[in-house]
């Protein structure tokens, strides 16, 4: 999949945020993409985006999602039903709050099932159900439970089923731990890694989590105020990260092996993106800033096998 | 479902302390209305002895207290007793009109809720379109809208000017009393006897005023449809379902309507008491034979024991329905036990 120019503003009473500036992006068939920043930096919007999930005023207003060659952006609505969980799924922050409440579980599946597979009998889909359940290690008599009746670690494994059921070969999965305890956390990370090896998944991990990028992630994405700042292997980012964004981020994970007396943080805060600063967005908050930094936008580059938006690279 | 059956029990004794309530406060405020039974029976020129005579023979000479506690006694015993100005059991009377009174309210309701609950998901969907402004102007001025007004004005249009409707009744002169000698509920009646011309006829007859009933009260229905269908909306779940290619329509009307459903049907049970206000102004617009036009006839006569026994029947009436109301919304969402 290629993202080429992609730009998502939300208008609102006092402007336009722009949410996605610009972003050029690219993804491997097969890979676990991480995609990292901190709040409000654009990278749910961005996979919102990807299967035309904004909510209004959310509007894609440039650019083009190539998905196997065809553009999503401009993808006839009954096209983009088709690849919405039959193609690509997507799985959510909150568990608790994905599922809707007054309806069984065996009722979600079928539903989505039905949705996409004409003459599909509801036994049928039951069945499968029941059979992705098993694989997921749950007890397929959950299937006619509701919601309120399961853990949150449980909902989250199912909303995953329900994403997987079609066989998709894409899976976004929005912060999907965020709302989970730490163990439940790690199981769930060990399933995602298992299912993308049995499903040959590829996987957009959008997270603020450095730790669960670390662990599950092949490649990552460091987006900041819009636009991509670094993208590149996850060993060699970890190693050796380039951008002075990515720095500071790893710079501020507290390290229990370290000694540190204090936590290093980044100084300033994240760009408004009505007005966002002109030149490189990073710009207030970067040690590095030069006068360049300040009137021109850095393009991506290609720096010893990643790309990175800094004027420090070129 | 034991705790159901149980709910239920609770739900239905307490009811009895509601209704004495209530009756304590009408009969004291009967009471306190100038005119009595007396001087509508025997107008206002009758000699000062007859008029004594009456009052002792229906017992209002008595000491309020020992009136009261006599009728209270009364009730206990499930006897509605007898009316004060006509030679006629209360109960008598009650049941010959109350089945035209559950007829029109239900239609009316049924209206209220169809319309109400569709236009207002439909406005939620379409929200900041011409027509969601539409709808939501459509759901003010209903609800402004007075209903005897609303009722004279669908009698001038469908009646007089295009004259496809009647205006007045349960039903035509062509059809017999003797149709409705089986339960007294005109639909059902004819429906049991197979006379469909006659099923015809009562519908007629039915729309006008359920339509007006009907039409006043889904302005609010419209308005809270809306409110809570934007809520449901922006819920995760809805999002969720987009994602894996349910149908838009099936979102919106499956999904989302379902759970913006209950706090209608909580509602409903709430309206359900100002339904029966309104059920009185149109039964006396259309010339309804029910309890809501009885009770005003005999609030001018101060038939007091017929006007008590009304109030109790439409009170039983009303938390009947927010009961079975309870009962639905326990059915509709799981999370809810009793």
């Amino acid at each position: 999949m290629e993202i080429e120019h992609l730009s998502v503003h939300f208008p609102i009473n006092i402007g336009t945020v722009r949410a996605v500036d610009d972003v050029n992006w690219e993804l491997r068939q097969g890979e676990v993409m991480g995609l990292v920043g901190e709040s409000g930096c654009g990278k749910s919007t961005l996979g919102f985006s990807i299967l035309r999930l904004l909510r209004p005023p959310g509007k894609i207003v440039q650019g083009r999602i190539l998905y196997k060659g065809r553009d999503i952006v401009r993808m006839p609505e009954r096209e983009i039903l088709e690849l919405r969980g039959k193609r690509i799924a997507m799985i959510f922050q909150d568990p608790l709050t994905s599922l809707n409440p007054l309806f069984r579980i065996d009722q979600h599946f079928i539903e989505t099932l039905l949705a996409h597979e004409k003459g599909l009998t509801r036994k049928d889909a039951y069945r499968r159900a029941e059979e992705m359940l098993e694989s997921l290690g749950i007890s397929p008599e959950k299937l006619t439970e509701y919601p309120h009746q399961l853990s949150g670690g449980m909902r989250q494994r199912i909303m995953i089923g329900l994403g997987l059921i079609l066989g998709p070969d894409l899976l976004i999965a929005d912060e999907p731990t965020t709302a989970l305890d730490v163990i439940v956390e790690a199981q769930f990370l060990d399933l995602l890694a298992d299912l993308q090896k049995r499903y040959h998944l590829t996987i957009i991990l959008i997270t603020h989590n450095l730790g669960n990028v670390a662990q599950l992630a092949d490649r990552i994405t460091v987006m900041y105020g819009g636009s991509i700042a670094e993208v590149g292997e996850a060993g060699d980012i970890f190693e050796n990260p380039l951008h002075p964004y990515t720095q500071g981020l790893l710079a501020s994970i507290p390290n229990i092996k370290l000694d540190q007396p204090k936590l290093k943080t980044m100084p300033g805060s994240p760009p408004d993106l009505v007005d966002p600063p002109q030149g490189c967005v990073f710009h207030p908050r970067c040690p590095h800033a030069m006068e360049v930094c300040r009137v021109k936008k850095p393009g991506l580059v290609k720096r010893n096998g990643r790309l990175i938006s800094c004027w420090l690279y070129g | 479902m034991k705790n159901l059956a149980k709910y239920i029990v609770t739900r239905l004794l307490l009811t009895i302390p509601m209704v004495f309530i209530l009756l304590s406060i009408v009969f004291i405020v009967l009471r306190v209305m100038p005119g009595d039974p007396v001087s509508s029976l025997l107008g206002g020129h009758a000699p000062e002895h007859v008029i004594e005579q009456k009052r002792e023979a229906l017992g209002l000479n008595r000491p309020l207290a020992v009136q009261y506690v006599n009728y209270l006694w009364q009730i206990c015993r499930l006897d509605f007793g007898e009316s004060m100005v006509f030679k006629q059991r209360v109960s008598k009377a009650i049941l010959e009109k109350l089945p035209a009174t559950v007829e029109l309210t239900l239609c009316g309701m049924l209206i209220t809720l169809f319309l109400g609950v569709f236009l207002g998901a439909y406005a939620a969907d379409k929200r900041r379109t011409a027509r969601d402004y539409g709808i939501r102007l459509y759901g003010i001025v209903v609800y402004c809208i007075p209903v005897y007004w609303m009722g004279l004005m669908l009698q001038l249009i469908f009646g007089i000017w295009l004259d496809i409707l009647p205006i007045a009744g349960r039903t035509g002169p062509r059809v017999f009393a003797s149709t409705f000698e089986k339960t007294g509920f005109y639909i059902l009646d004819t429906i049991l006897i197979r006379d469909f011309s006659a099923l015809l006829d009562i519908l007629q007859h039915l729309i006008l005023p359920s339509v007006t009933l009907g039409l006043v009260l889904s302005g609010i229905f419209v308005r809270l449809t809306r409110t809570n269908m934007l809520d449901v909306l922006r819920a995760d779940y809805i999002v969720a379902a987009e994602a894996r290619g349910i149908r838009h329509r099936v979102i919106v009307y499956k999904h989302a309507l379902k759970n913006a459903f209950i706090p209608i049907l909580t509602m409903m049970g709430l309206q359900f008491a100002l339904l029966m206000a309104g059920a009185v102004l149109t039964e006396t617009t259309f010339s309804w034979p029910g309890m809501g036009r009885l009770l005003l006839e005999r609030i001018y006569l101060r038939d007091y024991p017929t006007i008590q026994g009304i109030i109790i029947v439409i009170a039983l009436f009303v938390a009947l329905v927010s009961l079975v109301v309870d009962i639905i919304y326990a059915i509709i969402d799981p999370r809810v036990r009793y």
